[in-house]
């Protein structure tokens, strides 16, 4: 080749190479003299309305907001955590998994040096963030409550009544809905199961314990607490009596389970109403909700973080503030549904007036604030995470009649010890 | 006793300029001829120094020590060997090597048998042959995560496609995800599907090299096409076999997209009863549900030391079959 094509073709290699690399910095970046602040979040909460108002009111700030899938979302933040850069200013978290981050607490700001109050939120709730050191590493975002979604045509003909309070004297325990399931199930339309999975069943049962899988020292208790093994049994005894439509939470067959009717009860925390409107329209006027047997639980709800890795942290906790401020937690469970999680919105007339009409009018600003005010705080370990679907899967095998429960508690204590040991 | 070497021609310096260019270009040229070849491997083996090389040594020394996510500073814990002796007594990491093994098997040996007769059939002159040819490769195409899920809806307990066509001939809907055996079937059938094609093209291009006149011949003495196959096409093969078979063990012991996306959640755990969990499925669990980054490592390196000795183990039947042959 001549030299001086050559020459030419490089140099017009290098130029494209630099028009390339100046153009992939500038998408979407802050104009100069603005301060970018990146929210990662897994899914919608509701902030898009809230980020055009926060930037008008602080004109410095722009914000750009990452939305990525639940476990995705969290492993992500863990290999950044890790690796030492690359999370974003403001970082959601679950409730599940604030517990795993918690024993981290010392790679997030303490929000309490930028004048949060842990007082603020309900009890349980700031618990939860709480480093051992007293660190308060997460705000409340919102919480799920919980409360036992039904079927009011299923249950009428079933021979059960169908008044939310009349149906919420029917359990006021766990006893008592296994019972009522028994009743349903001798009149119940073919194909029809009271709910539908063992281990949701057992999730809220143990919600409910003082004392869950772990003690307050970070030790595993799962095989001495009585709690636990109570719950198991319970959740164990309502299968063997074919109580259950033996469906997986959140996959296809359960999603389409809620079309097809296949079950009349579901333990339902605020954000699943709205997954059964989307999951089952034509159902509409036919929910219902009543309190949850044992009356308290919580399931789901999040965090705002931000990762001491962040270069605006002053900026990003105050963003981080205002997003869970009582005001704007109020508007977002108003347009959203998403239940708040601070103390004072619990008396707000606002908030417990709020009933939804795909569930029958149903009263939901007031059951699930009551559901998740009368929770009592119980400690979560680092591993919890992992120890509830391990005993989930026992349930289910039981449930699928592919152990007896004796052999599948074995078989979940030799789980939990697998998932617990260094 | 010193050698005085005539130096006045060889050492004396390049003094004019075309000497000294002369020089320089020589230099060049030698360097070219030797050198440059190592330039232009040198590409791949830095990309495999920084993600093969150095990825695999630091899996081996964090197998050694005792890192998890929830102790904070554990992963300067040095515990020697003690995370393989307790892998040897892990029950759910031999059980995570049977399910690897019976998927493998299952998965690999129809599928080359069925690849070596889609090969040996489109060796015939037919109409559409290169379609054909080039049509049976779209199933290796396509992504493997979506796949995956489809065919986990597919075989779906109560709306899953297969039932109800098996339930049209009178069968029972079988519960895939759930049983041990039909897991493993299941995943075979996926695993069939995607690498049939691939496997047939490249028995394909090794029977190129077979003259037509053995066919021939063959038709002359009224072979059947069974008889064909049998005497003409799988003798031809069997280096091309020993390759595919290595391949295969490679690829299935490190199974895991498939097995991932089979289970309803997306769990690593590989059903209620871990009956279709692999060993790269264990792993995950391991390091990203549980914590337990230096156990995943140790697994993994495991692994590692497994797909040797399959290999070594293929590598000494395949001399032992081609000095007898």
């Amino acid at each position: 080749m001549h030299t001086r094509r050559r020459k030419a073709l490089t140099a017009l290699m290098l130029g494209c190479l630099a028009l390339v690399a100046t153009t992939a910095g500038a998408c979407g970046s802050a104009k100069p003299g603005q301060t970018q602040l990146d929210v990662e979040i897994f899914g919608d909460m509701g902030y898009r309305d809230l980020y055009a108002k926060y930037e008008q009111s602080h004109p410095g700030i722009k914000i750009v907001e990452h939305v990525v899938s639940y476990d995705d979302h969290h492993k992500n933040l863990q290999a950044h955590l890790l690796g030492g850069s690359g999370t974003g200013d403001i970082e959601a978290i679950d409730g599940g998994y604030i517990s795993q981050f918690r024993v981290m607490a010392d790679k997030f700001v303490d929000f309490r040096d930028y004048g949060a109050d842990p007082g603020q939120w309900l009890p349980w709730k700031s618990q939860q963030a709480t480093g051992t050191d007293g660190s308060l590493m997460g705000l409340g975002a919102d919480v799920g409550g919980l409360a036992m979604c039904y079927r009011r045509d299923l249950f009428a003909q079933a021979g059960l009544p169908t008044d939310r309070d009349k149906v919420a004297a029917l359990w006021p325990d766990w006893q008592s809905y296994i019972a009522t399931g028994k009743r349903f199930k001798a009149n119940a339309p073919d194909g029809v199961a009271w709910f539908d999975s063992g281990s949701n069943v057992f999730n809220a049962i143990i919600g409910q314990a003082p004392v869950g899988y772990t003690a307050s020292s970070n030790k595993v208790v799962v095989a001495d607490n009585p709690a636990v093994k109570r719950a198991f049994n319970l959740a164990v005894e309502a299968v063997q009596a074919g109580e259950s439509a033996k469906l997986s939470t959140f996959s296809q067959q359960w999603n389409a389970g809620f079309q097809r009717g296949s079950f009349a009860t579901v333990a339902c925390p605020a954000w699943m109403t709205d997954t059964i409107k989307q999951n089952a329209p034509q159902t509409s006027g036919k929910w219902d909700i009543a309190t949850i047997p044992g009356g308290s639980g919580n399931w789901g709800g999040s965090f705002l973080t931000v990762p001491k890795q962040s270069k605006h942290r002053k900026e990003a906790a105050e963003l981080a503030k205002y997003l869970t401020a009582p005001e704007q937690a109020s508007w977002i469970f108003r347009t959203q549904g998403h239940l708040p999680s601070q103390a004072s919105l619990y008396d707000d007339p606002a908030v417990l007036g709020n009933t939804n009409e795909f569930f029958n009018n149903a009263p939901t600003g007031r059951i699930f604030t009551e559901a998740a005010k009368n929770l009592r705080p119980q400690y979560q370990g680092p591993k919890d995470g992992d120890i509830g679907p391990l005993i989930g899967l026992g349930i289910t095998r039981v449930d699928k009649g592919k152990q007896q429960p004796a052999q599948a508690w074995h078989q979940v204590l030799k789980d939990v010890a697998n998932a617990t040991e260094p | 006793m010193a050698v005085f070497a005539p130096s006045s021609v060889l050492r004396r310096r390049p003094n004019t300029a075309t000497e000294k260019e002369n020089r320089w270009s020589q230099r060049r040229h030698r360097f070219d001829l030797s050198g440059t070849p190592y330039l232009y491997i040198a590409p791949f083996f830095v990309a495999f120094g920084v993600f093969g090389l150095f990825p695999l040594l630091y899996t081996g020394w964090m197998a050694v020590t005792q890192w998890n996510r929830d102790i904070p500073g554990s992963e300067h814990t040095f515990v020697g060997l003690g995370n393989f002796t307790r892998l040897i007594h892990d029950d759910y990491f031999w059980n995570a090597l049977v399910n690897t093994a019976a998927i493998g098997v299952l998965g690999t040996v129809p599928q080359l048998l069925l690849a070596m007769w889609i090969a040996h059939l489109l060796q015939r002159k037919m109409r559409g042959r290169t379609l054909l040819r080039m049509g049976v490769l779209l199933p290796n195409i396509t992504s493997v995560a979506a796949v995956g899920l489809i065919f986990a809806q597919l075989f779906g307990r109560d709306l899953g496609l297969i039932n109800w066509g098996l339930s049209l001939v009178g069968i029972d809907k079988v519960d895939w995800q759930s049983g041990t055996w039909q897991s493993w079937v299941a995943l075979a059938v996926i695993l069939t599907w995607r690498w049939t094609g691939y496997n047939s093209l490249i028995y394909l291009a090794a029977l190129q090299a077979v003259s037509d006149d053995l066919y021939e011949a063959a038709d002359l003495d009224g072979a059947s096409q069974f008889q064909k196959f049998r005497t003409i096409t799988v003798p031809a093969l069997r280096p091309t076999i020993i390759f595919s078979v290595i391949m295969s063990t490679i690829g299935t012991i490190q199974l895991f997209t498939e097995p991932l996306m089979f289970n309803p959640g997306l769990s690593p755990t590989g059903g209620d009863s871990r009956q279709f969990q692999t060993l790269a499925m264990y792993v995950y669990e391991q390091f990203w549900t549980h914590g337990k980054y230096s156990y995943a490592a140790t697994v993994s390196w495991a692994m590692f030391m497994i797909i040797v000795l399959a290999v070594g183990a293929n590598y000494l039947l395949s001399r032992r079959i081609r000095s007898s042959s």
